[in-house]
């Protein structure tokens, strides 16, 4: 399909291009602008490999609810000075050696690994046969298999929820 | 569609200790909003009974043994050692916060719901056998942990002790989540049972739960450099957690800085959960691999050994000089890891054990004695602590012993059986340099006892309050079981014993 | 030719063009329709110049709005105060890509339809925000701060609503909730024993919210923050703000009609004998209705061109009227004519609230979003749970 491809090239480059930009743009307002463009590339290769809903919850809960808090926090608290002010980081030569080591870590694991990926053929038994829609499969998989994991990932978010309160509270 | 979702009774059974404790969690706090009183035992009552509670949970968990929720849990000796283990640590940490938090004007639900979770997430990392539940309960713990550090919230020392907290452990627990993604990319499997089996032998299958089976394969067999990569971040995420060097950075000031019951629960109940999952990952899980990860191990535990007792040695301030006890302490351990033998995983349990009452009852008295606002810190302060409270400095004194290895405490035989798990296992430089180790150690024990006994009474000893009830019971719980693990060490050794010959 | 029509992107790229197309167009009169009722509530006449009864006054507002003078800020940042009204004007329009129209007048039958429509309205959060800081002004950036933290908020009261209605549809597909209350027998609203009442009132208040208008426009209130987070905007790109907030209301309405209100269904689906005069009476004598009471308005015009622009309305509603008489085409648009007609009023409802209650102030917002919508909407989840097993076993 020469559309799948096109697309797939598309959202791979917002994607990276939104991930280069986050980390190279000087005002923080930027930089989550381009986390947000890369946010909704990943999105788009969801929907490509007809990963709905994970498409929209991408979208829902990383655009719409981590993103806004980020703006938000940016607009409250006065970044220019930050962003005009010399940056003191200046280990680029063992960051990108680092990041050299980690991309060639992973070319290699690919390459040695390769034969446990499931490049999908027309009519295989991947996501694209379930005519029930892969939410339904998600939660299936959710509350039998994983059931234990997602509910104490419940009391994990309790956690953080009644922490935030207690840290946040006029007096204890 | 039709599935029963409802898990089996058998599966909820052995997560009962969890269930209880979340539950009983919640419960505080709704309490906690009806009742709107302020200083009040009710919530350190309430989490006394959950914790005791949980505890005969754990022990009916025991006779019902075996994996659940599709070999996402397992329920064993170890499991159950751990878990009793943790509660335990809570309930004395309970005991020792009822007169510290009204002494700060502190008490609310919250402090004792974050407890009952931070021990959940210990007890799940205790019992678990999936790497994402280890993940899941570390975070629960972890979460909980970092807010109980910065509770006081008007001391600035508590403050910057949580903000180093929570930035270094959300930071290593990255690092914990990459040695997740890399097993996965090895084995195919984040099941520590399947990791074991994939380590083994290459292209197996293991049942998994109820009719599935799950195959693994190790593709990289023949490159046991990234097995070892894998073993490294998860090491780092668990040596933070333990206060392992080259990760101990953090604990000298979080130690201080925390109100002195949290710090006492947080030098034992999360190291101890942590240990747990070390053991459970490295020595069954990573076993195969063994020598990939070894040498890193020996060099974490001479070096959290000798940074730790050292340091030690120039401290003035005593939560200071016990924390980095506390990091020579994880030293001890990863020496009986270094072993990787049954024995050693035996003497590990058994020194962690010995390690939270002394350990626990030694912050304890430090709270004690520092006052209104933790201002009585300085190891002069102890000065004439014998002739004021002789009850207190006795206790004091049995708990240093222990820390030191004084034969009849403890700590003398958790010491015993790490050197002697480690001899067995031909590791004679590593034993030698502990054992100088610990000699240098009983000097930083041995000046808080010379001032406690030789010294006038000085400012923090005279305006000491009297033991209050829950506190004497804190100190002598932990006192008894000190002593006790010092003159029948059989007992807890054979359960030890016999849970690590199981692991396998 | 015939490729052309049977291709299976014809119909889909035929509705998205008419909506492009209408979108601009239904949004003007939307305004006019507003400001029309609100003049009626406050005993005036509202706009009565351009056109008879002031109908064409839309037309000459896009016409203004086109040729003003763009201005922008002088320390502004301009790439996102450019981009920041797209953002929200895209977002509006693509959440109506999966807007169930009739039984096959939609562009796309998703089966995470729900959820695409509410993922596009919290990326449509974005061009607010973002335009409210680059704007480099104190009463946007305040106005972008309250909408941002308002949003959030209401997001998670709107979500509880929308899962109780998933839950009594049993899927997330736009056409599949319509069709699941086809089969129920019942519009969703009167579901479980008519307890989905409770998450409807819910959605509706959190979806006033959601859309930043009255009585919770408070990004925009005007006596505080001349006009919030679009102080700054003017021209073109005040209109495509303007655009995306008529068609937030519009998509709101229409989530609410699919979810609770049967789509396209009419009235009591499954009484089978109601079918003729709700189906065919009951659009032809509104429409028909209408078109006569407009002839009794002619006289009293005085310029024969307004005359004579009536007399096309009135004829043109007429014919409309009648059409729904033919059954061939009444059974291809009947559903059509029941949603927009539920979408009417709803937002004939949402006017309504603007012209009845006072603004709230932030924090009285704040609290109704977290301490009465956000626990009533998941009690109803609950509650609404137990209620459909029940009546399903």
């Amino acid at each position: 399909m020469l559309i799948d491809t096109v697309l797939f090239y598309i959202f791979a480059a917002m994607v990276l291009s939104g991930a280069i930009f986050t980390i190279t743009r000087r005002s923080a307002v930027h930089s989550a602008i381009s986390l947000i463009c890369s946010l909704l590339g990943v999105a788009g290769l969801f929907l490509l490999q007809r990963a709905e809903f994970l498409f929209a919850v991408q979208i829902v809960l990383y655009v719409g609810g981590i993103m806004v808090l980020f703006l938000f926090v940016i607009m409250l608290v006065n970044l220019d000075l930050a962003a005009k002010a010399r940056q003191f980081n200046r280990a680029w030569a063992v960051g990108i050696a680092a990041v050299a080591v980690v991309g060639a870590e992973m070319a290699w694991f690919l390459y040695r690994g390769r034969a446990a990926f499931h490049i999908a053929e027309n009519g295989g038994a991947g996501l694209g046969s379930a005519a029930a829609g892969n939410t339904e499969m998600i939660a299936d998989s959710l509350f039998s298999e994983y059931l234990l994991p997602f509910e104490i990932a419940s009391v994990l978010l309790l956690v953080a929820v009644v922490g935030s309160v207690v840290m946040a509270k006029k007096r204890i | 569609m039709p599935v029963d979702l409802m898990p089996a009774s058998a599966d909820l059974i052995r997560l009962l200790p969890e269930i209880v404790l979340t539950l009983m969690g919640t419960l505080l706090m709704v309490l906690a909003a009806i009742l709107r009183k302020r200083s009040s035992n009710a919530y350190g009552n309430l989490s006394i009974a959950a914790l005791l509670a949980a505890l005969g949970a754990a022990v009916y968990a025991y006779t019902r043994q075996g994996p659940a929720f599709g070999n996402m849990l397992v329920v064993d000796g170890l499991a159950t050692f751990f878990r009793a283990l943790v509660i335990v640590v809570g309930i004395l940490t309970v005991l020792a916060s009822y007169r510290f938090l009204r002494r700060q004007g502190a008490e609310t639900g919250e402090y004792h719901a974050l407890l009952l979770f931070s021990i959940a997430g210990q007890c799940l990392m205790a019992a678990a056998n999936d790497l994402i539940v280890v993940f899941i309960g570390l975070e629960i713990s972890s979460l909980a942990s970092y807010v109980m550090v910065g509770y006081l919230r008007d001391d600035k020392r508590a403050n910057e002790a949580a903000l180093k907290y929570f930035l270094l452990g959300s930071f290593a627990t990255a690092f914990f989540l990459y040695g997740v993604a890399l097993v996965y990319g090895i084995t195919g499997t984040i099941n520590l049972s399947g990791v074991r089996a994939a380590l083994t032998a290459p292209e197996s299958c293991l049942q998994a739960g109820a009719g599935s089976v799950l195959c693994v394969q190790n593709w990289l067999a023949p490159w046991p450099i990234f097995l070892g990569v894998a073993a490294a971040l998860l090491f780092v995420g668990l040596g933070f957690k333990v206060s392992a060097a080259p990760f101990q950075i953090w604990a000298p000031d979080v130690y201080q800085g925390a109100p002195s019951p949290v710090t006492a629960f947080l030098s034992t109940g999360p190291k101890a959960a942590a240990f747990a999952v070390f053991l459970r990952i490295f020595m069954s899980a990573f076993e195969p691999g063994g020598a990939a990860w070894e040498p890193l191990v020996w060099f974490s535990a001479l070096a959290s050994m000798t940074i730790g007792n050292f340091a030690a040695l120039r401290q003035s301030n005593v939560k200071r000089m016990l924390a980095y006890s506390s990091i020579a302490h994880a030293g001890y351990v990863l020496v009986a890891l270094t072993a990787r033998s049954a024995d050693g995983a035996a003497a590990v349990m058994f020194y962690l054990g010995a390690y939270a009452f002394m350990n626990i009852g030694a912050f304890a008295v430090v709270g004690h004695l520092a006052g209104k606002g933790e201002r009585y810190q300085d190891i002069e302060d102890f000065g004439g602590l014998g002739q004021k409270q002789p009850l207190t400095a006795a206790m004091l004194t049995i708990f240093l012993l222990s820390l030191i290895g004084v034969p009849l405490t403890g700590g003398f035989f958790g010491k015993f059986y790490i050197f002697k798990a480690a001899l067995e296992s031909h590791l004679v430089w590593l034993t030698v340099l502990g054992l100088l180790n610990s000699a240098v150690a009983a000097y930083y024990y041995l000046r808080v006892l010379v001032m406690m006994y030789f010294r006038e009474p000085s400012q923090a000893a005279i305006e000491a309050e009297p033991l209050r009830p829950g506190l004497r019971a804190a100190l002598l719980v932990s006192a008894v079981a000190t002593l006790f693990l010092g003159i029948f060490p059989n007992w807890v050794l054979d359960f030890s014993n016999k849970s690590a010959a199981m692991m396998k | 030719m015939h490729a052309i029509i049977s291709h299976p992107l014809f119909a889909p790229v035929l509705i998205t063009l008419a909506l492009i197309a209408a979108v601009p167009l239904v949004a003007g009169y939307l305004s006019l329709v507003e400001r029309k009722v609100l003049a009626d509530f406050q005993v005036r006449l509202g706009p009565m110049r351009v056109g008879p009864h002031g109908f064409l006054q839309p037309i000459a507002d896009a016409v203004k709005l086109l040729i003003k003078e763009d201005i922008i800020p002088s320390d502004s940042d301009k790439a996102i105060f450019w981009f920041a009204p797209c953002v929200s004007t895209c977002a509006a329009l693509t959440a109506f890509s999966v807007l169930p129209f009739a039984r096959n007048i939609a562009v796309a039958d998703v089966n995470v339809g729900l959820l695409v429509v509410s993922s596009m309205s919290s990326v449509g959060i974005l061009g607010i925000i973002l335009g409210g800081w680059s704007s480099n002004s104190h009463y946007s950036l305040l106005g972008a701060l309250r909408s941002a933290a308002q949003l959030v908020s209401y997001e998670v009261a709107l979500a509880f609503a929308l899962l109780s209605g998933v839950m009594a549809a049993g899927t997330l597909s736009m056409q599949g909730i319509v069709k699941a209350q086809l089969e129920h027998g019942v519009w969703g609203v009167f579901a479980n024993y008519g307890f989905m009442i409770v998450p409807f009132a819910v959605y509706i208040i959190a979806a006033t919210a959601e859309t930043n208008r009255a009585p919770f426009d408070m990004p925009e209130a005007e006596s505080e923050l001349v006009a919030g987070f679009h102080t700054e905007y003017s021209g073109f790109r005040f209109a495509l703000y303007f655009l995306a907030e008529y068609a937030n209301v519009f998509v709101v309405a229409a989530v609410a009609v699919t979810l609770f209100l049967g789509g396209w269904l009419r009235p009591f689906p499954g009484v089978s004998w109601l079918a003729v005069p709700l189906n065919y009476g009951f659009p032809a004598v509104l429409l028909g209705g209408s078109g006569l009471l407009t002839l009794t308005l002619v006289r009293k015009l005085k310029d024969p061109l307004q005359q004579k622009v009536l007399v096309f309305l009135a004829v043109t509603l007429a014919i409309l009227g009648a059409v729904f008489l033919v059954p061939a085409v009444n059974g291809a648009v009947a559903g059509l004519f029941w949603f927009l007609f539920k979408v009417s009023c709803l937002i004939y409802v949402q006017i309504w609230f603007r012209g009845t209650f006072p603004r709230f102030r932030y924090d009285q917002l704040m609290n109704i979003g977290w301490k009465i919508a956000i626990p009533v909407g998941m009690a109803a989840v609950l509650i609404n749970a137990l209620l459909g097993m029940i009546s399903r076993a």
